[in-house]
């Protein structure tokens, strides 16, 4: 029940909230706990395995027993959640669960990043301190404390400081703390875990904090009675000071679980910091001087004392607990004698909290006088201070703070202002001395060292260690009758210390009783190992805001919106979200496929191909050095051609393919898998850095910077020609290239028929695109081109290779050269086990029947000669939603916002992956199935020969015929096309539409999102793109104008404002278009950039003009701070969209 | 979340980079000359130390150095040495 008076409530506010959907009343200040205690409830729970009725143990996040749903959370200490008006409540039976079905809630969660000198954990005594002389100094320090209030255990006791009540010392050091502009205070905010080189992550209760803020009070947000979004931090620190202070410990009795008993320290805090007496008549068992002030405390505020009990003073202990028939107390037996109470308050002891300490790989010790493990050794920049470390009492802690808060800023660099601990000269600019305060509170002596109460057989059943797990006394008895000695075997066989309180009442207990059981001492026991995080974190807490659309980066290419427009269904390729078929009206993916193969067949077609990675080489040793990593020469390369290049890994093994056109003497543009760019960028980076820097040549990523549209097909020379005016493509052969600024035109084929490439900067990809179409180009995604380069026999890296094919085994030995002296794979190519035979080769497969079919193919008629795949070899295609109609029925793939995310939509075609056997019923597997499409499959088989009968498996068993992997134009006799396919260009076309390079058709990246930019802007932040700023990379040593991106690599930007700064047209690699601009101005974007960037930002460390390449969210970027509070995040274009989202929900959350 | 210092960008966040596995594993002089056993040393095998480690980072996420550190695999403690660019460390054998 609730006193008259007293606690830090604000009893003129009342606030209503449900438990159980009883409906109940609180004040603003109480915790959940404290508030169902003034209101008379004592149940709160049932025991997981043993259904036992129990009560509030605690007051704080240590707490066993109570844990409770809140709103849409579903387990929590219903001691560590601020009540707030409306909240609802429910106590848990048995189990938790989750409840899939249940919405994600609505909290908005996020992160932050901070660097500091100094990180303060724990707002007590001890933590104030040491925040304050860390402060006096000037350090950057951040002091951090679970509660709404800092303070402490000062907050839960009478202890007078210097004459008046705790609390004034607590507001005078706060508002000291306060005035620092370098010291942040972060109430509500508990520290989770400490890893490696002082990276501590924390979780703020950010809503609450917000608006205790906007209120100038307690508790708030959150609506709807949850408990509101909460912020991930994520801390470098300098140095850290540990001041978590203790955990008060039970003692195991029989009965010690009744709802009724409580520990000491929580008895006391709820008296004196809530106001509510959580008992009438009270027992106190205490092995410690602690407990004895609680009964003073208790007394102090109208509980009864009807005893104290002291192991120390005459061994007398309880021995056991009475209960009505409810389970709830109503007196305990004190060897033999029975003493009618309602409360049992207990102290067996104090735990440091050692949980961070020993995260950060800190050594323990046990001490004997404390009968408890502290820090002896730390691994890192920490100090502990106060009871975490056993400096009992507020006078130790403060002084104990003052000394670790001043060494730690002075060992994270700053100035001593500090001497011994009791005077000092005040720092900035002559604030009070750092003094330590009279103290009332007496001298503690040594607890008693008891663990359990012997019980006997029936008593130690009863004897709770763990009250969350259920573990008694007589478990851990079990435990060590069976062999046990570690207390980490004792942990997993018993689950004691396993709960969502992960043991922090318990596990010291744990530990006492084993050791008791095996003779030997606590500390030779040890503890279990300590892990975070300190306290239960929600899933989505974690996540923050990367969630939906934000999880992961979408990258897209400058044609994406018209492909949306177009209804094109998507593929997710590495983060590329790529064009796979454009079905027209309803069409399923079969006909949109057969439709786009047979206009790249017979009439033009034309693909969005800006995914593949695009790598600019240069410096005088560029074919020196491309001869070096290709299976191939490239030194010899005439300028102006293109080739085609394997290179593999030191194994040997294919690492990746690409056409490399020759654009000068000295410049190399090479061109990778869409997957493998970042991956080829960084194998040759590695390679010249670390093998071969006396080679010059250098490496520009220009794969954003051009959008790439193929046009192909037998009609495409028309096409092309209309797109690019100003090449002559009379004089254009194969595998070679022009130039028509702003275009680049490739004369390339991935499909065996005529193609021209057609690269230009990315603000003109849209309108090419357009152009092309316009011009009667039939758009086809990768699931045609996949079609059209397996009919070729093109095999793909990462589909036909896996890391383990060499180019020899995908009959590719024509392209390893055997001139050069070396090649990165060469030696490897003439190991035993890369040279021997029974290797699996690439080989073409047709199968002898296809079961949905109903016309069986005939394995004597090889398609390579007839019209490979032709839907009426294949049958009819099916409907769809036809999936599971039968065996063999091919499966409709699954659809999720237009992306084929499972299944396969392919009908009458082997599988892939299938394996290959050499008869029906053989286990023993000669390769798998590595691609399939109508009519054509690829497989990896070793020992076939053209002409073999083999079976592929695939859950049914298919007699398959091996024929040459090529399929279709063995002769190449269609790349440079066919006369009689060229057909007129559309009459009608519109030249506003095909007249893609008029400056008024170029689109930046950011282009969509002016109006949102706008829209979002507020006095803290303005967001807006820059388009269209020239850029060049240019690499050397001399100082250029420009942001220095990485050693002897350098950006130059042109001035918006001026236009000046634009680089010479001849220097470098044109980049303008491989980078967005987003600039960001206002006295916030700092607490934007926080929310999603890693490095230290403070003002004094990234300077005006500073610029850095790092992580923004999950985007690389270059951020340059261009004034006070301006700043620009340059990004890559395929990222810019999402970069821009992300920016967007992040000023929505400010 | 390691700490490791890029010697051109300073101290920045593991996630920032690339491992790349044990320091002065050099290219053969002369691959050609090597035998069977000689070069699946070179391509296959590794140290994998309990205790201080020689070994390569890559600042993938910013100014794309390679560089290599002394690190003890159990601490994780990384020792304060300048910092030098992969190439030195690598060795090239021309």
């Amino acid at each position: 029940m609730r006193r008259e008076s007293g606690g830090r409530i604000d009893r003129s506010r009342v606030l209503r909230f449900t438990f159980d959907g009883r409906e109940l009343t609180g004040h603003p200040g109480d915790t959940l706990a404290s508030a169902l205690l003034a209101c008379g409830v004592r149940i709160v729970g049932r025991s997981v395995d043993l259904g036992r009725p129990r009560g509030i143990f605690t007051a704080g996040v240590e707490e066993p027993n109570a844990l409770v749903r809140v709103g849409d959370e579903p387990m929590v200490a219903a001691t560590a959640v601020e009540l707030r008006e409306g909240m609802r409540a429910w106590s848990l039976r048995g189990k938790g669960r989750l409840d899939p079905a249940a919405a994600a809630g609505d909290a908005r969660h996020d992160k932050a990043y901070l660097h500091c000198d100094v990180l303060v954990v724990g707002g007590g005594p001890a933590g104030l301190a040491a925040a304050l002389a860390a402060g006096e100094t000037g350090a950057r320090v951040v002091l951090l404390d679970g509660g709404p209030e800092f303070g402490g255990d000062l907050l839960s006791c009478r202890t007078l400081l210097d004459g008046a009540p705790a609390e004034e010392w607590i507001s005078s050091v706060t508002a000291r703390l306060a005035a620092f502009p370098e010291v942040r205070l972060l109430p509500r905010t508990t520290a989770i875990g400490y890893h490696d080189h002082n990276y501590v992550v924390a979780v703020e209760e950010r809503d609450a904090n917000r608006a205790a803020g906007d209120e100038g009070g307690q508790g708030g947000g959150g609506g709807g009675g949850t408990l509101g979004g909460r912020r991930l931090w994520h801390f470098r620190a300098g140095q850290i000071v540990l001041a978590t202070g203790a955990h008060e410990r039970s003692v195991a009795f029989p009965g010690n679980d009744r709802p009724g008993v409580m520990l000491a320290s929580a008895a006391r805090t709820y008296v004196n910091r809530y106001g509510v007496l959580p008992g009438r008549r009270a027992v106190v068992f205490t092995c410690t001087d602690s407990g004895h002030e609680a009964a003073r405390d208790l007394a102090a505020a109208g509980v009864e004392i009807a005893e104290i009990v002291d192991p120390r003073r005459d061994g007398a202990v309880v021995t056991g607990t009475l209960a009505d028939g409810e389970g709830i107390l109503t007196g305990v037996v004190i060897g033999g004698r029975e003493v009618a109470c309602d409360l049992l308050a207990v102290s067996g002891g104090w735990n440091p909290a050692v949980h961070l300490f020993s995260q950060s790989r800190g050594r323990l010790r046990f001490d004997d006088a404390l009968q408890a493990f502290v820090p002896e050794v730390s691994a890192q920049a920490e100090r502990s201070a106060g009871a975490c470390r056993g400096e009992y009492g507020a006078a130790a802690a403060v002084a104990d703070g003052f000394a670790a808060g001043a060494r730690a800023a002075e060992a994270a660099g700053l100035p001593a202002r500090w001497q011994d601990g009791t005077t000092g000269p005040g720092g900035n600019g002559g604030g009070d001395p750092l003094r330590v305060p009279e103290c009332d509170e007496p001298a503690q002596r040594s607890p008693a060292a008891l663990w359990a109460v012997p019980a006997g057989d029936d008593g130690d059943r009863e004897s709770f260690v763990d009250l969350q797990r259920d573990v008694t006394v007589a478990d851990l008895g079990r435990a060590a009758g069976t062999g046990m000695r570690s207390v980490e075997h004792v942990k997993r066989y018993t689950t004691a210390g396993t709960g969502a309180d992960q043991g922090k009442t318990s596990g010291a207990v744990t530990v006492g009783v084993v050791a008791g059981l095996l003779g030997a001492s606590p500390g030779q026991v040890g503890t279990t190992t300590f892990r975070p995080p300190y306290t239960p974190v929600a899933f989505g807490v974690l996540a923050g805001r990367d969630r939906g659309r934000l999880s992961d980066p979408v990258r897209i290419t400058a044609m994406h919106d018209r492909h949306v427009a177009r209804g094109a269904f998507f593929e997710n390729v590495g983060q590329w979200k790529r064009a796979r078929h454009y079905p027209a009206d309803g069409e399923s993916m079969e006909r949109a496929v057969e439709r786009e193969r047979r206009a790249a067949r017979t009439g033009v077609a034309a693909m969005d191909a800006s995914t593949l990675g695009k790598i600019e080489v240069r410096g005088r040793d560029a074919g020196e050095f491309l001869d070096r990593i290709y299976t191939n020469v490239f030194s010899s390369l005439p300028v102006g051609s293109c080739r085609y290049g394997l290179m593999c890994g030191a194994d040997g093994m294919v690492l990746d393919d690409g056409v490399t056109t020759r654009l000068a003497g000295d410049r190399y543009l090479m061109t990778t898998t869409t997957g493998n760019a970042a991956t080829v960028l960084d194998w040759l980076e590695e390679w010249h850095q670390t093998e071969w820097p006396h080679l010059e040549v250098s490496f520009t990523s220009v794969t954003d910077h051009w959008a790439v549209v193929a046009v192909v097909g037998p009609g495409a020379r028309p096409v092309a020609e209309t797109l690019v005016p100003g090449v002559d493509f009379d004089d254009f052969p194969f595998m070679t290239y022009r130039e028509s600024a702003p275009a680049r035109v490739f004369r390339i084929s991935f499909s065996g028929e005529l193609a021209y490439e057609i690269n230009v900067p990315w603000w003109y990809g849209a309108a090419l695109w357009e152009a092309a179409l316009e011009l009667g180009a039939v758009p086809y995604g990768t699931e045609t081109m996949h079609v059209l380069r397996a009919e070729k026999g093109f095999a793909i890296v990462g589909q036909e290779t896996d890391g383990t094919v060499t180019p020899q085994d995908l009959g590719m030995s024509w392209i390893v050269s055997g001139r050069k002296p070396d090649f990165v794979g060469k030696r490897s190519h003439s190991r035993p086990d890369t040279a021997g035979p029974g290797r699996k080769r690439l080989v073409g497969l047709v199968p002898a029947r296809l079961p949905e079919a109903g016309v069986p193919a005939t394995p004597d008629e090889p398609p390579g000669s007839g019209t490979p795949g032709a839907p009426e070899a294949a049958g009819e295609p099916g409907e769809s939603g036809a999936a599971g109609d039968g065996e063999g029925t091919p499966t409709e793939g699954v659809l999720t916002e237009g992306v084929l995310t499972e299944g396969v939509l392919t009908e009458g075609v082997l599988t892939e992956g299938a394996q290959i056997v050499a008869a029906p019923g053989d286990r023993r597997m000669l390769g798998h199935l590595t691609s399939a499409y109508p009519g054509v499959a690829l497989a990896m088989v070793r020992d076939a020969e053209a002409g073999d009968r083999l079976v592929a498996f695939d859950g049914r068993e298919i007699p398959v015929t091996v024929v040459d992997p090529v399929f279709h134009d063995p002769g190449n006799t269609r790349r440079d096309g066919i006369p009689d396919a060229v057909r007129p260009l559309p009459a009608a076309a519109d030249p506003e539409v095909t007249q893609w390079w008029r400056p008024e058709r170029a689109v930046s990246p950011l282009a969509g999102f002016a109006e949102r930019f706008a829209a979002a802007g507020t006095a803290g932040v303005t967001i807006r793109e820059i388009p269209f700023l020239r850029m060049r990379e240019v690499r050397g040593e001399a100082p250029k104008e420009g942001l220095r991106l990485g050693p002897g690599w350098w950006l130059t930007v042109e001035d918006p404002q001026t236009g000046a700064g634009a680089p010479a047209v001849d220097d470098g690699v044109d980049v303008s278009a491989q980078r967005a601009v987003v600039e960001l101005a206002g006295p916030r974007v700092r607490d934007v950039l926080m929310t999603g960037c890693p490095i230290d930002l403070h003002p004094a460390v990234f300077e005006v003009g500073a610029h850095t390449q790092t992580l923004l969210a999950r985007a690389q970027i270059v951020l340059h701070r261009a004034g006070p509070d301006v700043y620009r995040v340059l990004v890559r274009s395929s990222f810019a969209g999402y970069l821009a989202e992300w920016l967007l929900d992040a000023l929505e959350g400010l | 979340m390691q700490l490791i210092e890029c010697p051109w960008c300073g101290p920045r966040d593991e996630i920032e980079f690339r491992y790349g596995g044990q320091a002065g594993i050099a290219y053969p002089g002369d691959p050609a000359a090597a035998s069977d056993e000689e070069w699946a040393e070179y391509v296959f095998m590794r140290d994998n130390p309990r205790g201080w480690f020689h070994e390569r980072w890559f600042h993938v996420h910013g100014c794309r150095t390679w560089f290599s550190i002394r690190r003890h695999t159990v601490t994780h403690e990384i020792e304060r040495t300048p910092g030098s660019p992969g190439a030195r460390d690598a060795g090239d054998p021309r």
